[in-house]
C-alpha cells in the first residue's frame, strides 16, 4: 500500500488518511447509512399512503384498477432481474473479472431502461385518459372547501379542484374517474411515489454507467471493487422500494 | 509525509479482520433470483385470484411476502448476511423508525375524537 | 529531521498558513478549514437572525403598532425563525466545532470522506442562498410551514421549502460522514469507552441528522407537490389531513432539537472537568445518556401537537414518553454538577459559559415538563411560555454551548489568546440580557400572551418592555464576545501554547493551531481523557 498505488489499475486509490481495507468498509457503511436515509425518504410516502389507504380503502381500490397490474408485474420482474445481474457484477468484481463486470452492468442498466420505457407507456396512457396532474393547482377559495367532504365519495359532483381545470371537453368515462377527490389523492400519491422511484432508477443507471466505464478501463480487482459494490447496493435499494410499491399501488384490495 | 501502514491506521476502529467482502457461489444468487420471481408470482396470484380472499388480511399477506423478498435481497444480493453488527444496526434502525412513525400516526389518525377520521369544519362557508 | 528544523516548523507551518490562496480555501478538503468556513457563514446568519429578533423586540416594546405593519411582523418572525433554525443552529455546533474537532479528538487525519465534507458545505451555501432569496421574497408562514396555510398563501413557500430540503441534504452528508468517521478512524487505543464525551454527543447527533432529516425533506417536497399538483394529502378540502403534515414535520423537528443541543451537552462535558480539575463524574453514563436522548428524541414528536386535535390515546402516549426525556437529560446535569463538587474550579470564560449552560438548561428542561403535561399544555400552548421555554433550550442551551466552545477551543483554532476581561464582561451581558429577555416571557405566557402576535393588550406592556430591554443587552453581549474573539484572532500578539488549559484530551496534544495533517505521528491512547487529579494508570472509571 504505497502512495504510488494511485495510478495502477486494480489498486485502490490512495487516500492519505486511512488504509484501503478500512476505506472499503467505511465506504460501505457510508452507503448503508445513505440507503437508510433513502428508506426513510420513501417511508413518509409509504406512511401517507398507508393512512389514506386505510381511510379510503374503497376509493383507493377503484382507483388502483385504473393501473395496469400486468405492466407493474413486468416491471417488477425486470427490476428483480437487474438486481440479480447487479449482484453478479459485484461477484465478478470480487473475482477481478472486469469484462464480466462491464457486461453485467450494461445488462443491468439496460433493464433500468426497459423499466423506464414501460413506466413511460403507463404515464402516457394515463395522460391520454386525463389522469395526470396539471402543472398549476388552483388556489382553493374558502367557500369551496366543503366540497371535498369525506362523505361525497365516488358519487360526488365537484370539479373545481381536479387536475384538468376545464372538464367540459372530457368524455363521460374520464369525468367518472375524476369525480372523487380520493381518486386524485390516490393518483397524486401514485405519481409522487413512482416519479421519485423513477428518479432513483435514473440516478442508479447513471451511477452504474460510471462504474461500467471504470470496469472497461480495468480499474477493479480482488483488492479493489468498492465502486461496484456501492453502485450495486444503491441499485438493490431501488429494487427494494419497488418490491413494496408494486403490491401497494397496483394490487389494492 | 508520514504515511502509516494499514495495520496502525485501523487499530482503533471497530473490526480487525482486515479483509474485504465475502465471496458467494453463483448458485446462491441464482436461487435467490428464483425465490424472488416465485414470490412475485405468489403476490399477484393472491391479489388477483378471487379464491384467495382474506379480507383485511390481504394487505398484511402482501406486505409479508414483500418483506420476505426484501429480506432475500438484503441478505444475499446486498451481502447484509456477511456484514458487521454496525451495518446491521443501520440497516434495521431506519426500519424501526419507519415502523414507529407509522405505528404512532396510526395511533392518532383513526382514533380522533370525531366519528370520522377527518372532519371538515369550514366556518366561513357555514356562516354564509 | 534535526531538532532545529522541527522547532522552525513548529512555529510556522499550520493548517492556516499551509496554503494561503483564496482558491486553496474554497477547494480545501481539510476538515479544520471547512469547520472555519462553516463558522464564518453561520455567524453571518446569526447576526442577521439576531438583528431580526431585535427589530421584533423593539416593535413589541410598547403596545400598539410602532414602526411596522402586522404583515411585516409576520415576515420578520419567519425570517428570524427560519434563519436561526435552518441556517444557524442546525449546522451550528456539529458543522463548525464538530468538523474542526472530531478528527483531532479521535486522533485521525481527517473525516472519513473529506470531499463529501466539502460538498456538504457547498450544498449548505446553495441552500442558504435559496433561503435568503425566499425569505426576502418574502414568506410569512413561520418556520414550520404548517399546512394548509402554507399550501395556500401566495408567499415564497416553494422556494423556502426547497431551500430547507437542500439544507437537509447538507446536514445528512455531514451526519453520515461523522458516523463513519467515529466507527472507522479512531486512532490506536481509542476504544469506545475512551472517546471524549463531545465525540459521543457528536455521534448521537450525527445519527439523528442522518436518519431524521430525510423525513422532513420528503415532507417539504410533498408540500411543494401539494401546491403544484393539488395532491390533497394535507388538504382537508380533499379529504386530506393537515395534522399529518405536523406529524411528519415534527418527526424531524423534534429530534432536530437534539441536533442543536446534544453537541452543546458534549461541549459542556468537555469544559467542566478541565476547569474543575476532576474526572468527569459518571463518564459512561454521560456517554450513554447522549445515545438515550437521541433515541428517546425519536419517540416524542407529537408533544408539539397536543392541542392540534390528535387522538386521546396518542396524546397520552406522547405526554408520558416526553417525561422520559427528562431522565437521560437529568443524568447529564447531575453528572456535570457532581463533577464540579469539591473540584478545584477556575472561573475562566469557557467555564462561566458552561455553568450558565447548566443553569439555563435546567430551567429549559423543567419548563419543558410543564408543557409535556397534557392539562397544562392546553393553557400554555402557543403562548410566550413556549417561546421562553424553547429559547432557554436553544439559545440558553445550544447558542451558549457554541459560544462556550468558541472560547474554549479558540486558542487551538487560531493559535492566539483572547482578552479574558472583555470576554467576562461579554459573558455577564449575555447572561443578564438573556434572562432579562426570557424570564418575563414565562410570566407573559402564563398570563395569556399568545406567541407570534404583532400587538398585545396594554397590561402586558411592562413585561414586554423589560424583555425588549433585555434583548438589547443580550445583543450587546454577543457583539462584545464576537468582536473580542475576532479582534484577538487578528490583532492579538499573545500566542497560545499547545495546551493552555492543561487538558488531557487529544486535540490539545498537537500544536496550536494544528498542522495540516493534525498530528505528526498517529497518536496512541491508553486512557480516557478525564483522568484529572487521579493517578493516570488507574483510569478512574
Amino acid at each position: 500500500m504505497t502512495a504510488a498505488a494511485e495510478t495502477v489499475p486494480g489498486e485502490p486509490p490512495h487516500a492519505h488518511h486511512w488504509s484501503p481495507v478500512n476505506a472499503y468498509h467505511g465506504a460501505k457503511l457510508g452507503m448503508w447509512l445513505f440507503l437508510a436515509t433513502e428508506l426513510l425518504l420513501f417511508g413518509v410516502l409509504f406512511t401517507s399512503f398507508a393512512i389514506y389507504r386505510y381511510t379510503y380503502l374503497g376509493e383507493f381500490h377503484d382507483a388502483s384498477l385504473k393501473l395496469d397490474w400486468k405492466l407493474g408485474a413486468i416491471n417488477t420482474a425486470v427490476l428483480i432481474l437487474s438486481s440479480f445481474t447487479a449482484a453478479l457484477a459485484m461477484d465478478a468484481a470480487q473475482r477481478g473479472n472486469n469484462k464480466r463486470v462491464k457486461n453485467l452492468l450494461l445488462f443491468t442498466v439496460a433493464c433500468g431502461g426497459i423499466f423506464l420505457v414501460v413506466k413511460y407507456f403507463e404515464y402516457s396512457h394515463k395522460y391520454e385518459i386525463g389522469l395526470f396532474p396539471g402543472v398549476e393547482c388552483p388556489v382553493v377559495e374558502a367557500g369551496d372547501a366543503h366540497h371535498g367532504d369525506a362523505h361525497h365519495g365516488a358519487g360526488g359532483h365537484h370539479q373545481e379542484y381536479c387536475w384538468p381545470k376545464d372538464t367540459s371537453a372530457l368524455s363521460a368515462e374520464q369525468k367518472e374517474m375524476l369525480v372523487s377527490n380520493k381518486y386524485k389523492m390516490y393518483f397524486g400519491l401514485y405519481y409522487c411515489m413512482t416519479a421519485l422511484h423513477a428518479l432513483h432508477v435514473i440516478i442508479g443507471m447513471g451511477l452504474l454507467s460510471w462504474v461500467c466505464f471504470l470496469a472497461a478501463r480495468n480499474r477493479f480487482s480482488e483488492q479493489y471493487y468498492t465502486p461496484v459494490e456501492l453502485g450495486a447496493l444503491y441499485w438493490h435499494l431501488v429494487d427494494l422500494i419497488w418490491i413494496y410499491l408494486f403490491p401497494l399501488l397496483y394490487l389494492v384490495d | 509525509m508520514s504515511h502509516h501502514s494499514a495495520e496502525s491506521d485501523s487499530h482503533g476502529s471497530d473490526d480487525h479482520h482486515g479483509e474485504l467482502g465475502h465471496i458467494l457461489p453463483f448458485s446462491v444468487y441464482r436461487n435467490v433470483l428464483i425465490g424472488l420471481l416465485v414470490l412475485t408470482v405468489i403476490t399477484v396470484w393472491i391479489a388477483k385470484d378471487s379464491t384467495f380472499d382474506f379480507g383485511h388480511w390481504n394487505i398484511a399477506i402482501a406486505m409479508l411476502v414483500a418483506s420476505l423478498k426484501a429480506t432475500l435481497v438484503a441478505l444475499y444480493f446486498m451481502h447484509l448476511k456477511f456484514e458487521d453488527k454496525v451495518t446491521w444496526l443501520y440497516a434495521f434502525f431506519p426500519v424501526f423508525l419507519l415502523a414507529l412513525m407509522m405505528g404512532l400516526i396510526f395511533l392518532d389518525n383513526p382514533y380522533r375524537r370525531q366519528d370520522k377520521p377527518i372532519e371538515v369544519h369550514d366556518t366561513l362557508a357555514e356562516q354564509r | 529531521m534535526s531538532a532545529g528544523a522541527e522547532g522552525v516548523e513548529h512555529g510556522e507551518k499550520n493548517y492556516l498558513n499551509h496554503e494561503t490562496t483564496i482558491w486553496s480555501w474554497l477547494t480545501t478538503v481539510d476538515h479544520k478549514r471547512i469547520g472555519l468556513m462553516y463558522l464564518f457563514t453561520i455567524t453571518a446568519f446569526f447576526i442577521i437572525g439576531g438583528l431580526a429578533a431585535l427589530t421584533m423586540r423593539l416593535e413589541l416594546a410598547r403596545s400598539g403598532p410602532d414602526f411596522m405593519t402586522p404583515d411585516q411582523y409576520n415576515i420578520l418572525f419567519t425570517l428570524h425563525g427560519a434563519i436561526m433554525i435552518f441556517l444557524f443552529i442546525v449546522p451550528g455546533i456539529p458543522a463548525t466545532m464538530g468538523n474542526f474537532l472530531l478528527p483531532l479528538m479521535i486522533g485521525a487525519k481527517d473525516v472519513a470522506f473529506p470531499r463529501l465534507n466539502l460538498l456538504s458545505y457547498y450544498v449548505y451555501v446553495v441552500g442558504a442562498a435559496m433561503a435568503v432569496v425566499a425569505l426576502l421574497n418574502p414568506i410569512d408562514t413561520g418556520w414550520t410551514f404548517y399546512a394548509p396555510y402554507s399550501t395556500q398563501t401566495k408567499s415564497a413557500v416553494i422556494l423556502m421549502t426547497g431551500a430547507a430540503f437542500v439544507l437537509g441534504f447538507s446536514s445528512i452528508l455531514t451526519g453520515l460522514n461523522f458516523v463513519v468517521t467515529v466507527h472507522r478512524l479512531r486512532c490506536p487505543g481509542m476504544h469506545w469507552d475512551r472517546l471524549p464525551v463531545f465525540v459521543w454527543a457528536l455521534y448521537a447527533t450525527a445519527v439523528i441528522q442522518t436518519l431524521a432529516t430525510p423525513v422532513v425533506g420528503i415532507t417539504l417536497l410533498l408540500l411543494i407537490m401539494e401546491r403544484w399538483l393539488g395532491v390533497g394529502v394535507f388538504d382537508p378540502a380533499m379529504g386530506g389531513d393537515p395534522v399529518l403534515y405536523e406529524h411528519f414535520f415534527w418527526f424531524y423537528s423534534h429530534p432536530v432539537v437534539y441536533i442543536m443541543v446534544l453537541p452543546a451537552f458534549g461541549v459542556v462535558g468537555e469544559i467542566i472537568p478541565v476547569f474543575s480539575r476532576k474526572p468527569l463524574f459518571g463518564y459512561k453514563m454521560v456517554c450513554y445518556a447522549s445515545l438515550a436522548i437521541a433515541l428517546v428524541g425519536f419517540l416524542v414528536w407529537a408533544h408539539h401537537m397536543l392541542v392540534a386535535g390528535i387522538s386521546d390515546p396518542s396524546a397520552i402516549y406522547f405526554s408520558v414518553i416526553t417525561f422520559g426525556v427528562a431522565i437521560p437529560t437529568a443524568v447529564k446535569v447531575f453528572n456535570w454538577v457532581s463533577t464540579m463538587y469539591k473540584g478545584s474550579i477556575s472561573f475562566d470564560t469557557p467555564m462561566l459559559y458552561a455553568m450558565a449552560f447548566v443553569f439555563l438548561f435546567m430551567i429549559a428542561g423543567t419548563t419543558g415538563i410543564y408543557l409535556a403535561t397534557l392539562a397544562v399544555d392546553v393553557f400554555y400552548h402557543d403562548t410566550y411560555f413556549v417561546v421562553a421555554h424553547f429559547h432557554y433550550t436553544i439559545q440558553g442551551g445550544a447558542v451558549i454551548g457554541l459560544i462556550a466552545a468558541l472560547h474554549f477551543w479558540f486558542p487551538k483554532m487560531t493559535g492566539k489568546m483572547y482578552n479574558e476581561a472583555i470576554a467576562k464582561v461579554a459573558f455577564v451581558l449575555v447572561f443578564v440580557g438573556f434572562n432579562l429577555t426570557f424570564l418575563p416571557q414565562f410570566v407573559l405566557g402564563m398570563q395569556g400572551m399568545p406567541r407570534r402576535y404583532f400587538d398585545y393588550l396594554p397590561e402586558f406592556e411592562e413585561l414586554h418592555m423589560i424583555s425588549s430591554f433585555g434583548a438589547v443587552i443580550n445583543g450587546f453581549g454577543y457583539t462584545f464576545a464576537l468582536v473580542n474573539l475576532l479582534g484577538a484572532w487578528i490583532f492579538s500578539r499573545r500566542k497560545a501554547t499547545e495546551n493552555p488549559y492543561n487538558s488531557l484530551s487529544l486535540e490539545w496534544q498537537t500544536q496550536s493551531p494544528p498542522i495540516h495533517e493534525n498530528f505528526r505521528e498517529t497518536p496512541t491512547v491508553d486512557d480516557y481523557p478525564y483522568a484529572y487529579g487521579t493517578p493516570v494508570e488507574g483510569g478512574g472509571h
